[in-house]
């Protein structure tokens, strides 16, 4: 069980967060129906750095991007997203 | 003096004694049967590495089967019995098996019991019964087990003198300190070697520690290394098959720590020669302990065989308690443990033992290339010190080899732990290689496993230390290969013309030591780990005594019977007052979003995949929703309550995944707008209450006209603020009150005494069930299974023209228009009652062409009604086909019909 | 091939079993195969052996990066079974079954089938409704399958929790008897042999790293043993299907996630067959040696980290024993994890990919131990034929795109909504 730094909350165990998506299967809502359905339906799925986004769904319930190797679950980088990150 | 029994004969014990130190004192030396051969086997070690002596401790739920006799501290009354063994112990039929050895080479049951699979299935029906250990209890485990987080800066684990001096430097300089030892009692290699002989160092340190705000738990073991510094721990409240004094049995910790410290120390090596398996043949450091601690002398004539000093110590306790020393067999050539005043032979390794009546008898050595032998009745081997790297592995580590010690040190680690002592600096020892006949020379203790069956592995390609390891069984017993690994790498590398550090390891896999089931479930072996939710009304309820069924998180009334009404009696009473007169029922689990803002409408017209902007204020209706890939995945109804507010409903099922959906939606698909979006599912409850008296019965309780269908007021019931909706599922005039939670209670009474002077009923799920298949309404789960398209489900007409709604990409994937897809229908019997989950089919033998989602009664008229998926199935009304359910012997013939069975004009919710 | 049998061990017996030659050589890699196989798990070993033994083709190599069966296979709870409610998936796990039984004789090799059965449990009207629909379905489809009483599962497994008040009350099952379990490591290790007796070469320690291009087709492959040219290549590799997509510039309709699972101490027989349920996600099996198999849900994120999680084995061993309380008293003595490719219906892909000469097999979550023999049996087609066998033909890799998902859940692309 990993620890999240939630950009509102603090660190937390992991159980009160759950995995979305990595950011680049974000299907914006313009997108043209082919591009739409490649990264609806395709992943880059690296052994290695991918941008996932998580929820604080047990906690907060804020969005977050967070930057994790998925080999060692060492994690680089936490930001809030969304109108929650404005000032 | 504390009693316990073993196989059924009552013993003494002194305070403080392991079973397997109280056994030794009764001068027991046979404790148990080996895996395989059902080979006599005593205690070996003093520690959680024990392969040999494990026995069943308790009865009743608390029985624990395979527990090592040295790790579990005898108490008043403690009951343990040998297992693997028939009749008993010294005298076990199935040691037979040993003669048979030859032929159960390593993975012999890979080579033969060919046949059909119901041939193998005879053989393995005896393997099975001769496989495994212990029994498992049959009766409910009366105990509990308990859960606690805690975080510390330093978490220390093993409280041998590295231990102790560790914790006590960091507790002082203020940090917060976590101390885990497995044993009861704080020092250990200084208890072993009773350099602590008043235990002050040991006492004063402790005290020490926890003056410092230091916690330390004993009989705790850390043991698993997970993620981010998260250990876990087990402690032992009580003891195996002790009634625990407040009721829990173990409590299981997780503790994520700033810096963790493993001051594990290292397991002592056994030594490879022919019968090195007997009662008899113990651990050099495991005498020492039984020695120094428990004040047990465990041979009188003794051979220590070794390949390093540490061994003379062992040798020098026991002489100095008395037992006589026949020989130390030292591996290293001299001078070597020079001037001990001891019998040592250098060169000299041990070759093969002797036994009688499961006692050894004498112990054959070479030395310097002759073979000689000596009487003993216990033979002290070491063979070097594996450090236990065990969680620094798990933690994602990696190893050095340390060619002095023979053994692998911790090197890098990835998360911030770090080792110490024993476990980082393992003493020099001399490396032997095997001279013994393999066959008999055991690795792996409890398997049963050989040199000569690591051997046959190599000889026939398993390689890999994996490879090994999963065809000779090593290091998969209850010990997980604490004792064995490194013997077998030795020999793989020998074989191999490698150094050891190329052989390859294996995975250091948690836990460290077995941990119990029950206290990984703790709390949730009993409920699942699913939590039950309570509705508002649940008290209302539950004096009615209905029918519950779950449905997601909650248990709702299935029906009211009255009297000795079954099931479906009652809710066929229900359904009826509903055609006929008015019933009511409790809705509060459906999910309920409240959007509002200036852009609530742009916001639902991209949730839903109906219009929503062109709703007045006061209206409502029907919409539906799709996942992104095109599929419909939930629907409801929405409701403008205000100029910019309004109320989203959908299933109860599938409530958290529509509160997801809408806040990603919101978040990465339109954080623009500007709108929020409230989950107010259990902020509210509901009450439904619909039939022809629906009408009158809701103005009585509000005192005005109520609203028309698909409108919505505010109002007021019992003096409560209500909000009405307009809508039916039944198929009749019907309206749906929401009221806050905590406000309920009044507002259902005051229904319910409007619903009876009616004369109606209260209606459950059932009821309920039967009304929305008579109407044709989905359900979410049922007709729509997340597989169908709006088209599918005849709702494509509602599809909002401009798009612009989730799913509107994923719908234009081609196949998702192509010829036949399965298409809700109707089903309507000519012979027999349609079983719900039937497949529809042309004819006996046909395969499948869609299924019954649902099925039910016409409740007015009777007759047996469905809703179905069938392909191609809007074409086909009027087709004949069979509903068939071969697994419940159940068949209909049905006529396809359009999926409306009542009131298809919808007159009767119009005023 | 020395041939296995019970009068080879007693002649063993004899001689300290000295004369059983190695399983498999230990070949150097040639600089050309006509087919060359990544990934030494079972699907990767099955193929070659079809691919030799039906297709008659004899330069076939195999790459494993460790060693062979070290990934999944080894890895898994061995559960086997056709149990499924959709026809494409009756179609190929029922086609995969029926090669089980008889599978020890094919390879001379026991693989230990034993069809003890496959118990799903129902614990509402509900859940049997469910069930009663997927053992019909299954019926229909010429599967077996029955539906169980209280009683009739109580008399299978006396230690189920039986009382009427449990949180999942057990109101009855479905079983499909020709399920049940198989030695894992027997599989890979069988159709190793078996493979290598053909003339196929295992290549262990070699793991691919790139492939070699010409224009738009896949002429051969870099590993850490050298280039390797091949004519085709099939990718099978389990949880590392998306990355080794990746480096022929592929994105995948996958998610690699770990999956645990663990085992306790071994018992005298406790649990007679494999338990499942409808409503909870455990599945609880007794291994041959006496250990209580135990596994739960992936871990629902990404992951290729091949470690287990705390939180995930607690809640599935809570289900377990809220099903077996017997189990509270045994002790869990290993966990493990793998690395499972989650495709986005939850169904494997089985096919060609848009680069020429290059094909795939991948997207089998967690269930795809099952199908060991019909995966190679299809894919040696595909990859012989280069067009699809009848069976994997709805599993290409294409269907995502153009709407035709296998979607057994019903629960979309997310794999960690399934
Ligand atoms: C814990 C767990 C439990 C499971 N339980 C069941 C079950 O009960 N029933 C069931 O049917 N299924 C189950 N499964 C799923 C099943 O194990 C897999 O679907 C199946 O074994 C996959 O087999 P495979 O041969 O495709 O993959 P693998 O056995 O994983 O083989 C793939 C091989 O490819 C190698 N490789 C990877 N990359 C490279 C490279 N670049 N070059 C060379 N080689 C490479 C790997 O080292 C590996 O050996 C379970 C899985 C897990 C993890
Ligand atoms: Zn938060």
């Amino acid at each position: 069980m990993m620890q999240f730094t939630c950009p509102h909350c603090g660190p937390r165990d992991q159980a009160e967060f759950i995995y979305e998506r990595t950011v680049d299967a974000v299907v914006s809502l313009d997108a043209a129906p082919e591009e739409a359905m490649k990264s609806l339906f395709t992943r880059t799925n690296p052994r290695g750095v991918d941008d996932e986004i998580w929820r604080h769904t047990y906690g907060c319930r804020a969005w977050m991007v967070i930057t994790r190797n998925r080999v060692t679950n060492e994690i680089s980088a936490t930001r809030a997203v969304g109108p929650e990150a404005l000032p | 003096m504390i009693n316990f029994s073993f196989d059924g004969k009552t013993y003494q014990a002194e305070k403080g004694d392991t079973l397997a130190a109280a056994l030794l004192r009764n001068g027991i030396g046979l404790v148990g049967r080996s895996f395989k051969y059902h080979r006599p086997r005593g205690i070996m070690t003093a520690g959680v590495e024990e392969p040999n002596a494990l026995v069943t401790i308790g009865d009743g739920g608390r029985t624990e089967p395979n527990t090592r006799a040295t790790d579990v501290f005898v108490y008043e009354g403690l009951v343990a019995k040998s297992q693997n063994r028939w009749p008993n112990l010294s005298f076990d039929i199935g040691a037979v098996l040993g003669l048979a050895a030859p032929a159960l080479s390593a993975g012999f049951y890979y080579k033969t019991f060919f046949g059909s699979a119901k041939r193998w299935m005879f053989y393995e029906y005896f393997i099975r019964k001769a496989a495994g250990l212990g029994n498992a209890p049959t009766k409910t485990d009366p105990d509990l087990f308990s859960q606690r987080a805690a975080f510390c800066d330093v978490l220390v684990v093993g409280a041998g003198p590295a231990g102790l001096s560790a914790a006590l430097e960091a507790a002082e300089a203020g940090k917060r300190v976590i101390l885990v030892e497995q044993d009861n009692i704080l020092g250990a290699s200084l208890i072993r070697d009773g350099q602590d002989r008043d235990g002050a160092w040991v006492e004063s340190t402790q005290a020490r520690i926890r003056a410092a705000g230091g916690r330390i738990l004993t009989r705790t073991t850390a043991s698993g290394y997970w993620e981010h510094d998260l250990v876990t721990l087990t402690q032992r409240i009580a003891e195996p098959g002790q009634i625990p004094p407040h009721g829990v049995a173990q409590r299981l910790w997780h503790v994520r720590a700033g810096q963790v410290i493993l001051a594990t120390g290292s397991i002592e090596r056994p030594m490879a020669f022919a019968h090195n398996d007997r009662p008899g043949v113990m651990l050099s450091q495991a005498v020492r302990t039984y020695l120094n601690r428990f004040g047990v002398v465990p041979g009188k004539r003794v051979v220590i065989a070794t390949n390093n000093d540490d061994a003379y110590k062992t040798a020098y306790a026991l002489k100095a308690a008395g037992a006589e020393i026949v020989a130390v067999l030292d591996a290293r050539p001299a001078p070597a443990g020079a001037d001990s005043g001891l019998p040592v032979y250098h060169n000299a390794v041990p070759l093969s033992t002797k036994g009688a009546r499961h006692c050894l008898k004498s112990v054959t050595a070479r030395v310097s290339g002759l073979t000689q032998s000596w009487d003993a009745d216990l033979i002290a081997v070491s063979g070097g010190f594996t450090p236990v790297v065990h969680l620094h592995m798990q933690a994602g580590g990696t190893l050095d080899w340390n060619d002095a010690a023979q053994a692998f040190v911790p090197a890098t680690s990835r998360q911030n732990v770090t080792t110490i002592g024993g476990a980082a600096n393992p003493e020099p020892v001399f490396n032997v290689v095997p001279v013994s006949t393999p066959k008999k020379s055991f690795i792996d203790f409890q398997n049963d496993v050989t040199l000569s069956d690591v051997d046959l592995a190599w000889a026939e390609g398993y390689r890999s230390v994996e490879h090994l390891k999963r065809y000779t069984t090593l290091g998969m017993a209850t010990d997980q290969g604490k004792l064995s690994n490194m013997a077998a790498l030795g020999r793989l590398a020998e074989k191999q013309g490698v150094a050891i550090p190329e052989a390859g390891l294996t995975t250091f896999r948690p836990p460290y030591t077995p941990v119990t089931m029950g206290l990984l479930a703790g709390a949730g072996a009993k409920d699942a780990g699913a939590h039950v939710r309570r509705l508002a009304l649940y008290d209302v309820h539950a004096a009615k005594n209905p029918i519950w069924q779950p449905l997601g998180y909650w248990f709702r009334p299935r029906a009211y019977p009255v009297g000795s009404e079954t099931l479906a009696q009652a809710a066929m009473r229900e359904a009826k007052a509903v055609r006929s007169n008015v019933g009511m029922t409790d809705v509060s689990t459906l999910a309920k979003f409240e959007v509002s803002g200036p852009d609530a409408a742009a916001f639902l017209e991209i949730i839903c995949a109906t219009t929503v902007g062109k709703l007045a204020v006061g209206r409502g209706r029907y919409t539906f929703m799709l996942r992104e890939d095109g599929f419909v995945f939930d629907d409801g109804t929405v409701w403008r309550l205000d100029e910019n507010r309004y109320l989203l409903t959908s299933s109860t099922g599938g409530a958290d995944r529509m509160a997801t959906h809408i806040s990603y939606v919101r978040q990465f698909l339109c954080p623009h707008l500007r709108v929020s979006a409230v989950n107010v599912q259990e902020h509210y409850a509901g009450i439904a209450v619909a039939g022809p008296q629906a009408k009158a019965t809701l103005a009585a309780l509000i005192g005005e006209e109520p609203p028309r269908h698909m409108s919505t007021v505010l109002a007021m019931i019992s003096g409560v603020p209500v909000i009405i909706l307009a809508a039916s599922y039944s198929g009749e005039r019907a309206f749906e009150i929401y009221v806050e939670a905590s406000h309920a209670g009044p507002v259902w009474a005051a229904c319910e005494t409007e619903v009876a002077k009616q004369g109606g009923a209260l209606y459950g799920l059932e009821a309920m069930e039967f009304l929305r298949i008579e109407k044709g309404h989905l359900v979410v789960g049922g007709e729509v299974d997340g597989r169908m398209t709006p088209h599918d489900l005849a709702l494509d007409k509602m599809l909002n023209k401009a798009g612009g709604y989730v799913g509107a990409s994923g719908l234009s994937r081609p196949a998702l228009s192509e010829a036949g897809r399965r298409q809700l229908v109707g089903l309507e019997a000519i012979e027999g009652n349609i079983p719900e989950g039937a497949m529809l089919v042309t004819g006996e033998g046909a395969s499948p062409q869609g299924h019954v989602s649902a099925a039910a009664f016409r409740i007015l008229d009777g007759g047996s009604i469905a809703l179905g998926q069938l392909t191609d199935g809007f074409a086909r009304h009027g087709e004949e086909l069979i509903a068939t359910s071969p697994t419940r012997g159940q068949m209909a013939r049905v006529r396809v019909v359009a999926p409306h069975f009542y009131d298809t004009a919808g007159e009767r919710y119009r005023d | 091939m020395s041939q296995y049998s019970a009068f080879g061990l007693l002649r063993g017996a004899l001689n300290g079993q000295k004369h059983w030659q190695p399983a498999w050589r230990d070949p150097e890699p040639k600089s050309h195969y006509d087919i060359i196989i990544i990934g030494g798990g079972g699907h990767g070993l099955a193929t070659a052996y079809y691919l030799a033994k039906v297709h008659g083709l004899k330069n076939i190599a195999v790459l494993e990066k460790g060693w062979i069966g070290g990934g999944n296979t080894g890895r898994n709870t061995t559960i086997v079974r056709s149990n499924y409610r959709l026809k494409p998936l009756h179609d190929l796990f029922e086609f995969g079954l029926k090669m089980w039984e008889h599978l020890s004789d094919e390879l001379n090799y026991n693989v230990m089938f034993s069809p003890r059965g496959a118990m799903f449990l129902g614990h509402s009207d509900a859940d049997m409704t469910k069930l009663a629909e997927r053992g019909d379905a299954m019926r229909c489809d010429g599967i077996d399958a029955d539906l169980m009483t209280r009683d009739e599962v109580q008399k299978l497994e006396p230690l189920l929790d039986m009382s009427r008040d449990a949180r999942f009350p057990i109101e009855g099952g479905l079983i499909q008897r020709r399920g049940g379990t198989a030695r894992h490591d027997a599989v890979a290790w069988g159709y190793a042999r078996g493979a290598d007796s053909l003339g196929v070469d295992i290549v262990q320690k070699c793991e691919v790293t790139g492939f070699v291009r010409d224009g738009d087709a896949v002429v051969g492959v870099e590993t850490t043993r050298g280039r390797i040219n091949a004519g085709r290549v099939g990718i099978c590799v389990a949880g590392h299907s998306g990355h080794v997509a990746g480096l022929a510039g592929l994105k995948l309709p996958v998610e690699s996630q770990t999956l645990q699972a663990m085992v306790t101490e071994g018992v005298k027989p406790m649990i007679n067959s494999v338990i499942m349920s409808q409503s909870l996600h455990c599945y609880i099996s007794q291994s041959d040696k006496g250990g209580i198999v135990f596994g739960g849900d992936p871990d629902n994120w990404p992951s290729y980290a091949q470690r287990g999680n705390p939180m995930v084995m607690e809640r599935a061993v809570a289900q377990g024993l809220a099903l077996v309380p017997a189990l509270s008293r045994l002790r869990m003595v290993r966990t493990w994890s793998g690395v499972t490719d989650m495709s986005f219906d939850g169904a494997p892909i089985i096919g060609e990919t848009p680069v020429k000469n290059l094909f795939l097999n991948g997207g089998w979550c967690y269930g795809g131990f099952k199908a060991t023999p019909a995966s190679g049996w299809t894919y040696a087609h595909t990859l012989a034929t280069g067009k699809p066998h009848a069976l994997n033909a709805p599993f290409a890799l294409d269907r995502f795109e153009r709407g035709a998902t296998i979607d057994e859940t019903g629960s979309g692309p997310m794999p960690n909504s399934r």
